[in-house]
C-alpha cells in the first residue's frame, strides 16, 4: 500500500520533500501518542521511585543536579528497601494476588456454564442472551457496586429477606468482609470471562461433538474429552482478563471491603492522597508493574496464537 | 433430565445475579423512605433532589464534555492504530504499537493514573505545559485507555471486511487517503459508532484515573458518586443510576432496531 510519491497529491510532495511517506505518517500518529502517554509515564514513575519524598512542589528530590559540566546522580533506592522491610506492603501484594486468583476462579467456575449454554442455544436466543451480558457492562460500574452495599448491609436487602424468612435471627456480616470483595470482582468481571470463553465454544466444530455421539460417548464423556480440552485457550484468556485488572482493584475493596482489606490499588491511593509520598506510591506502582507484566505478556500471547488460527 | 435442567437453572441464576443489584436501584430510587429495607411508599423525591443539586449537576456537565471529547479523539487514534495493525503489513515498530494497543485494556487502572500524573507533572516542569491539571489532563488520560477499546473494535470489523472493495478502487486509480475515506470508513462505519459509544462510556464511568489526573475546579461525576457513597446511604444517587439505566435500555434498544433494519435492508437490496 506504499505509494511513489512522484505525480501526486501537494500533500503527498510536501511530505516527500520532508524526507516521508504518508505511510510513516499513519504509523507515526498512533504510536506516537501511546509512546508519549503509555509508555513514557512509566519510565518517569521509575524515575521519582528513586527519588526521596521532599517538602516542594512537586514533593520529591531531583534525581541529578547540574553542576557546570558534573552531573551529580542521586539514586536512593531506600523506597523498595522500605516496602520489603514494612510487612504491610508485601502482605498487600500477597492478598491481591490471592484475591484476585480465587475472584477469577470463581468467575470461571460461574461463567463456563453460562458460556457453554449460550454458545449452544439456538439463534435468536444466542444474540440476546449475549447481549444480556454485555448490557450492565455499559452502565456504570461504580454504582453497581454501590448497589451491593445496599444488598450486603446490615440493614440492606439480603438480610432483610434472610431474617424475613426466619432462617437468621441476628443480621450476618456480610458488608466490609472479603467474601464481599471476591463478590464484587466475580461480579463486575464476569462478562470479561463469559466473552471469550464463548467465543472459543461457539467455534467448536458440531462435527466432532457428533462423531464422537456416534461413535457411543455419553455427553458427559464428550464434554469432557472434546469440549473441556479443546476450550482451555478461551478459559486462560477469561481468566487473566480478570485476573490482571482485578490485582490493582481499588474501587472494590474501598466500598465493599473491610479497612484490613488491603489490597494494593488501595494501598497505593492511601500513599498517595493520603500520605502524599509520591516516590513511595511510585516504587509500590512499579513492583505492581512487575506483578502484571508476565500475565499481561502471556495474554498477549494466547491472544496472537487465536488470531493466527482464525487466519 | 437432570442434565437438561443444569445449565437454564445455572445460566438464569446468573442473570439474576448479574441484573438483582440493577434492579433493585430502580426499585429504591421511588422508595419515598431512606432507608433500603422499608418501603415508605412510591416517591419522585430523589429525583428532585438530583436536579436541584448544583454540584451534582456541574459535575454531570463537565463529564459529558469530558466523554464527548475523548471518544471522538479516541475513535480517530483507536481507527488509525487499527488499520495500520491490519492493512500495513510488517513495518518497524508493529511489535510496540501492537503491545501497546492492547496492553491499556487490562493495565490496573491505580498505575495507568499515577503514571500519566507523574508524566503531566514532570512535563510541566520542563516544557511548561500542561500548565496546571483539569479537564484538558482528563481528556489526554481518557483518550489513551479509550483508544485501546476502540482499536479492538475496529481491528474486527477490519479483519472481516472484504479486502477487493479497496483494491477495486485502488486499480481504478483512487489515491489512498481517498480509499480510506470513501470506501473503507463507510464500510467500517457501525463499528466506528460501536468504539465511541463504548469510549464515550468508558469515559463516562471512570472514577480511578480521573481522581489521580484531576486538579481543582474539575471534578467529574464519578468523583461526586464516590464521595456520598463513602458517606453511606445516598437515594439520590439511586436517582442518577436509574436515569443512566435507562438512557443504556433505550440506546441498546434504538441500536438493535437500526441493526435489524440495516439488515433488512440489505437483504432486500
Amino acid at each position: 500500500m506504499s505509494t511513489p510519491a512522484a505525480g501526486r497529491g501537494p500533500m503527498t510532495r510536501l511530505l516527500a520533500a520532508l524526507g516521508l511517506s504518508g505511510r510513516a505518517l499513519v504509523i507515526a500518529v498512533p504510536l506516537a501518542w501511546l509512546a508519549l502517554f503509555f509508555l513514557v509515564p512509566f519510565l518517569v514513575v521509575a524515575k521519582i521511585s528513586l527519588s526521596e519524598a521532599a517538602i516542594a512542589r512537586p514533593p520529591y528530590t531531583p534525581l541529578w543536579e547540574w553542576e557546570g559540566l558534573r552531573v551529580t546522580l542521586f539514586l536512593n533506592f531506600e523506597n523498595y528497601a522500605y516496602l520489603w522491610r514494612d510487612a504491610l506492603y508485601l502482605d498487600a501484594y500477597l492478598f491481591s494476588i490471592s484475591t484476585a486468583f480465587i475472584s477469577a476462579a470463581v468467575a470461571l467456575v460461574v461463567g463456563y456454564p453460562m458460556a457453554y449454554f449460550i454458545a449452544r442455544s439456538p439463534e435468536p436466543r444466542r444474540t440476546l442472551l449475549l447481549m444480556l451480558v454485555i448490557l450492565p457492562f455499559w452502565t456504570s460500574f461504580l454504582l453497581r457496586v454501590y448497589a451491593w452495599q445496599g444488598f450486603l448491609r446490615d440493614t440492606g436487602v439480603v438480610n432483610g429477606l434472610l431474617t424475613g424468612l426466619g432462617i437468621i435471627d441476628e443480621p450476618l456480616r456480610l458488608l466490609q468482609t472479603n467474601f464481599a470483595v471476591y463478590l464484587g470482582i466475580v461480579y463486575t468481571y464476569l462478562p470479561f470471562m463469559i466473552l471469550p470463553l464463548y467465543a472459543t465454544l461457539v467455534k467448536l466444530e458440531q462435527d466432532l461433538l457428533e462423531a464422537s455421539a456416534d461413535l457411543g460417548a455419553r455427553p458427559v464423556a464428550t464434554f469432557l474429552t472434546i469440549t473441556l480440552p479443546l476450550s482451555v485457550p478461551g478459559m486462560i484468556a477469561g481468566f487473566l482478563l480478570v485476573f490482571i485488572p482485578a490485582i490493582g482493584e481499588f474501587v472494590i475493596p474501598e466500598l465493599l471491603g473491610g479497612p484490613d482489606t488491603l489490597m494494593i490499588g488501595r494501598v497505593l491511593w492511601n500513599e498517595f492522597f493520603g500520605s502524599r509520598d509520591w516516590p513511595v506510591a511510585s516504587a509500590v506502582a512499579i513492583v505492581m508493574l512487575l506483578v502484571v507484566v508476565v500475565p499481561i505478556v502471556f495474554l498477549r500471547q494466547i491472544q496472537a496464537h487465536a488470531e493466527e488460527r482464525v487466519k | 433430565m437432570r442434565r437438561g435442567l443444569f445449565l437454564p437453572v445455572v445460566c438464569t441464576l446468573g442473570f439474576v445475579f448479574l441484573y438483582a443489584p440493577i434492579v433493585s436501584l430502580v426499585v429504591y430510587s421511588f422508595n419515598d423512605s431512606r432507608l433500603v429495607t422499608v418501603w415508605g411508599g412510591f416517591s419522585t423525591r430523589w429525583y428532585v433532589q438530583l436536579f436541584t443539586d448544583p454540584q451534582i449537576l456541574g459535575a454531570a456537565w463537565i463529564s459529558l464534555q469530558v466523554a464527548a471529547i475523548s471518544a471522538t479523539l479516541a475513535v480517530a487514534l483507536g481507527t488509525l492504530a487499527a488499520y495500520v495493525l491490519t492493512r500495513f503489513g510488517p513495518f518497524r515498530g508493529r511489535a510496540i504499537l501492537t503491545g501497546m494497543a492492547t496492553a491499556p485494556l487490562v493495565m490496573p487502572e491505580v498505575i495507568t493514573g499515577l503514571s500519566l500524573l507523574l508524566l503531566f507533572v514532570a512535563m510541566e516542569q520542563i516544557i511548561g505545559w500542561p500548565g496546571g491539571r483539569g479537564m484538558t489532563t482528563i481528556i489526554i488520560a481518557h483518550v489513551t485507555f479509550c483508544m485501546a477499546y476502540v482499536a479492538v473494535v475496529v481491528q474486527s470489523r477490519l479483519s472481516g471486511m472484504d479486502e477487493s472493495l479497496e483494491e477495486a478502487a485502488m486499480d481504478l486509480g483512487a489515491r489512498p487517503v481517498r480509499v480510506f475515506f470513501d470506501v473503507t470508513i463507510p464500510v467500517i462505519a457501525p463499528a466506528l459508532v460501536a468504539g465511541w459509544l463504548l469510549a464515550f462510556t468508558l469515559s463516562l464511568d471512570d472514577l480511578v484515573i480521573a481522581s489521580f489526573v484531576t486538579g481543582p475546579g474539575a471534578s467529574t461525576l464519578p468523583m461526586i458518586i464516590f464521595s456520598k457513597v463513602r458517606l453511606g446511604v445516598s437515594p439520590d444517587i439511586n436517582a442518577l443510576a436509574t436515569i443512566i439505566i435507562a438512557v443504556v435500555a433505550l440506546g441498546v434498544v434504538v441500536a438493535t432496531w437500526q441493526m435489524r433494519r440495516s439488515m433488512r435492508g440489505r437483504r432486500t437490496s
